[in-house]
């Protein structure tokens, strides 16, 4: 397999959730949320309401992929960030390793500011996305050591 | 590549559909979409073209119940079939978990689910997987049509390592739930492997 799983325990992920409502309240934005590449939602903050973060996780993996896909065939690493501005609700997404920080802001933010906040927070979620993807769970139990053919079968009853 | 969430306790899997042109990738997730419960399923995303082809993916996150108090949540994505998309296809690979190929039985489609199949190899290697060591299903699509290639010959052709082999109609439903249960369960057992 080319990739591991990401494990992300409680605390890493109350340390991101604090990460992004800081970076939420700083930039004055609707929503921010962190997926990871491939398009799975890791944690979000704000107003989520009736927001299908789940759909918008995977299209913002999509748009990154199509993107950085552009930017090789021109000579390019990848586009770290993207920007989409609407009418009313705008979205800015920013690239940090595996992981994608996406922003959506309405008239009481600006793009500017978005960018800004963005980047200042960028170091601090690599940091943590590192420890993440450094962490060892080889002493401890797995949930799914256990699993049996009977578990599985009994999702599809 | 799977994701488990020890806070919110899930464990999110992708699995890919993939297989030629017009063989009934998308039909197998409308399905799904349609017989599954609304509180089980979020949107079923299509970016299609104006007549109904795949642009780019389709997508639709299902969730299957709850496994030793984890939630399982499926992300199924399909490819565009057609030949001069590979840069999307390969774009959708990434993070795989598991791969279902959709293979259309009909005889003038042989050499299209060769080609496809061929295609899927290559680009799994290009992204670091081995089709060998991934869990798969083979679907044997649209056996109703009555120029359908026979079971046996399709599989000897077209299978790999043992696979499981399911004979689907996607448009009436048959076959459709039984091949996502044969990848889900090869997923999920992966993860107690792991």
């Amino acid at each position: 397999m080319a990739d591991t799983p990401i494990l992300l325990r409680e605390r890493q992920y109350h340390q991101l959730k604090a990460v992004l409502a800081r970076l939420r309240m700083d930039s004055a934005a609707r929503v921010v949320f962190l997926v990871d590449k491939d398009g799975q939602e890791i944690a979000s903050q704000g107003e989520i309401g009736t927001l299908d973060t789940t759909s918008l996780a995977s299209l913002a993996a999509g748009n990154v992929a199509a993107t950085g896909g552009m930017a090789q065939l021109i000579g390019e690493k990848e586009f770290p960030t993207l920007s989409h501005e609407g009418e009313r609700e705008s979205i800015h997404i920013s690239v940090i390793g595996r992981l994608l920080l996406i922003v959506v802001f309405d008239e009481r933010s600006s793009l500017g500011l978005v960018k800004l906040r963005s980047k200042q927070v960028s170091q601090q979620l690599s940091a943590l996305i590192d420890e993440i993807a450094q962490a060892d769970f080889g002493d401890e139990d797995s949930p799914f050591a256990e699993i049996t053919d009977a578990d599985i079968d009994s999702l599809f009853k | 590549m799977t994701f488990i969430n020890y806070a919110s306790r899930e464990i999110n899997c992708k699995i890919v559909y993939y297989g030629p042109g017009l063989c009934g990738k998308t039909t197998n997730l409308q399905h799904i979409f349609e017989a599954t419960a609304p509180q089980a399923r979020g949107k079923l995303i299509s970016l299609a073209t104006e007549t109904d082809r795949t642009l780019f993916f389709d997508f639709m996150p299902l969730e299957l119940g709850t496994v030793r108090g984890f939630k399982t949540r499926f992300h199924l994505y399909t490819v565009p079939g057609q030949v001069f998309y590979d840069a999307s296809r390969k774009l959708i690979l990434k993070g795989v978990d598991g791969v279902v190929f959709v293979a259309d039985s009909q005889e003038e489609r042989m050499d299209a689910n060769v080609e496809s199949l061929y295609n899927l190899e290559e680009n799994l290697q290009a992204q670091g997987y081995d089709l060998m060591k991934l869990p798969y299903v083979l679907q044997l699509n649209k056996r109703d049509l009555p120029n359908v290639v026979p079971v046996a010959e399709l599989t000897a052709e077209l299978g790999r390592k043992q696979e499981p082999v399911v004979e689907a109609v996607a448009s009436t439903g048959a076959g459709v739930f039984d091949t996502l249960k044969a990848v889900a369960k090869q997923v999920l057992t992966e993860l107690r492997k792991s």
